[in-house]
């Protein structure tokens, strides 16, 4: 019986550890994040990092989603003659569910392996200690802004992704699919309400928070080398992903509940 | 003056520090010496404040740096420089802007006065002219000297070298050492290097200690360590398999 305990006992308690140091992470993140002066230099290259240079995926994925949402729903509603409701699918789709989410997965994907990376072979190399000697926090100077890029270019991303889905919609409703051109946009505008694109924005704010915190907190505690370094990277993808997909379960239902 | 007093450090079960005492006058170069895995590193780490002690002090000119807050002992982290291992160069930033980096973090200087500062520090450890490289296209012993022009940038009082001569060809090794007392007699600083390297320690040395098994066993002149009786410190500056340190 004891056995049992022991064993849920082991498996529980590094999670619980690790999830309470991320909290003081984030906890101590936001202490350095209001403490005057922010280092601009450092913001606006993280902000080219994370959103500049994830622009050209995020438009590749979000044109080619729409346009697929386009196909299938255009098969699917045909079957009872609703294919006029494919704008708004696409729509509601892209801002509510896609934009969002798909925009964060590749972020974590792009920005946060590289962030994890980076912060692991920076602590293996002793770049963090040289940080500490030189009188400077490395919370303050690596992460405060990397979790503001997360944050402030989610959101831009997702916007961005967002608009470029339903052209691509638009392009395979009317231009390859051959529906009215009217009654596309019509559609799209008549049931799509402005709730459904900040909610979007929302939840990336949010996924961007959670992507920049766990690939900072598993480079910045990474060991061991550089293998150490290897499985930060691959653990900030897997729990950043993983976190975004739970969370948007439990996001959705509390903002369009 | 540094003092540290009885320190004792474990990590999970491991007692790496078991009581260290250790005095290093100013303007003196100490070399600590012993195996690795002896504890070297943790010792130096303590000394600058990255590791916080289980028990013990670390005294820097009269002030117990083990119980101060962040930002008070960052006041005291301003006086030191430190030449790591492998240098520790930030990959993200070019040379100058690597050797600058306390004076842009902490003077608020202007590009172009941290630039002729950071040319100047280059041009002490021989290295005029690589301003503008990335640290990935130096050489070790390149990578070395920009570390030590990085560690004197913010004219220190303290310097730290954790294994200064590691890792590099004889020969560059000497031009560190010798760096090394130019740094001391130049700067009039007071420094303290971690090294396995007896040839080094000789050269650079005002006195040697020995860490060893958690402790220091022995402190003297490079001469009376060369004639030292203590069996610990003969088998090791004779780099000997065989005596009382086993690994």
């Amino acid at each position: 019986m004891f056995r049992i305990f022991e064993f849920i006992g082991a498996h529980i308690r590094p999670f619980l550890e690790e999830f309470g140091r991320m909290v003081l992470l984030l906890l101590n993140t936001f202490k350095w994040l209001i403490r005057p002066p922010l280092d601009i230099r450092n913001i606006m290259k993280q902000i080219l990092e994370v959103g500049v240079r994830s622009t050209p995926v995020v438009l590749i994925t979000a044109v080619f989603t729409g346009m697929v949402l386009a196909l299938q729903s255009y098969t699917g509603f045909k079957r009872f003659n609703a294919e006029a409701m494919m704008g708004t699918v696409v729509a509601l789709s892209m801002t509510r569910e896609l934009g969002p989410v798909l925009t964060g997965l590749i972020v974590a994907g792009r920005a946060g392996s590289a962030m994890a990376a980076e912060l692991g072979t920076m602590r293996v190399t002793e770049q963090i200690d040289a940080l500490y000697t030189m009188a400077t926090n490395p919370v303050k100077y690596l992460i405060v802004p990397r979790f503001l890029a997360g944050i402030l270019m989610l959101p831009a991303l997702t916007i961005l992704a967002d608009i470029i889905g339903i052209i691509g919609g638009y392009f395979v409703g009317v231009v390859i699919l051959d529906t009215n051109p009217t009654v596309y946009i019509s559609r799209t505008k008549d049931y799509l309400v402005l709730s459904d694109i900040y909610n979007g924005l929302i939840k990336s704010s949010f996924f961007g928070m959670a992507i920049s915190l766990i690939s900072c907190y598993k480079g910045f505690y990474t060991e061991g080398g550089a293998e150490g370094v290897g499985k930060a990277t691959t653990g900030a993808v897997v729990i950043s992903s993983m976190t975004i997909l739970i969370s948007d379960y439990f996001l959705s239902a509390w903002l369009y509940g | 003056m540094i003092r540290v007093i009885d320190l004792y450090k474990s990590f999970n079960s491991k007692k790496v520090l078991q009581g260290v005492d250790l005095e290093v006058k100013k303007g003196e170069s100490m070399v600590v010496i012993g195996g690795s895995g002896s504890g070297k590193s943790v010792l130096i780490k303590h000394i600058i404040g990255i590791l916080t002690p289980d028990s013990g002090k670390v005294v820097i000119d009269d002030v117990d740096i083990t119980s101060l807050e962040e930002g008070e002992l960052n006041e005291i982290r301003k006086k030191f420089g430190m030449l790591f291992q492998g240098a520790a160069l930030f990959d993200s930033l070019s040379v100058w802007e690597n050797v600058g980096f306390g004076l842009r973090q902490h003077r608020g200087m202007k590009d172009n006065e941290i630039r002729a500062i950071a040319s100047e520090k280059l041009g002490m450890v021989g290295l005029a002219g690589i301003e503008n490289l990335m640290p990935s296209d130096l050489s070790g012993g390149m990578r070395k000297r920009v570390g030590l022009a990085r560690a004197i940038a913010m004219d220190p009082e303290i310097l730290l070298y954790d294994e200064p001569t590691t890792g590099i060809d004889p020969i560059m090794a000497d031009v560190i050492n010798d760096l090394i007392i130019e740094m001391r007699e130049k700067l009039k600083v007071t420094s303290i290097a971690i090294t396995h390297d007896m040839v080094s320690a000789y050269k650079i040395a005002d006195r040697i200690a020995m860490l060893y098994m958690g402790k220091i066993v022995s402190v003297g002149t490079p001469e009376e360590i060369k004639n030292s009786d203590n069996a610990i410190v003969k088998q090791f500056i004779t780099g000997s398999a065989i005596g009382p340190i086993t690994v």
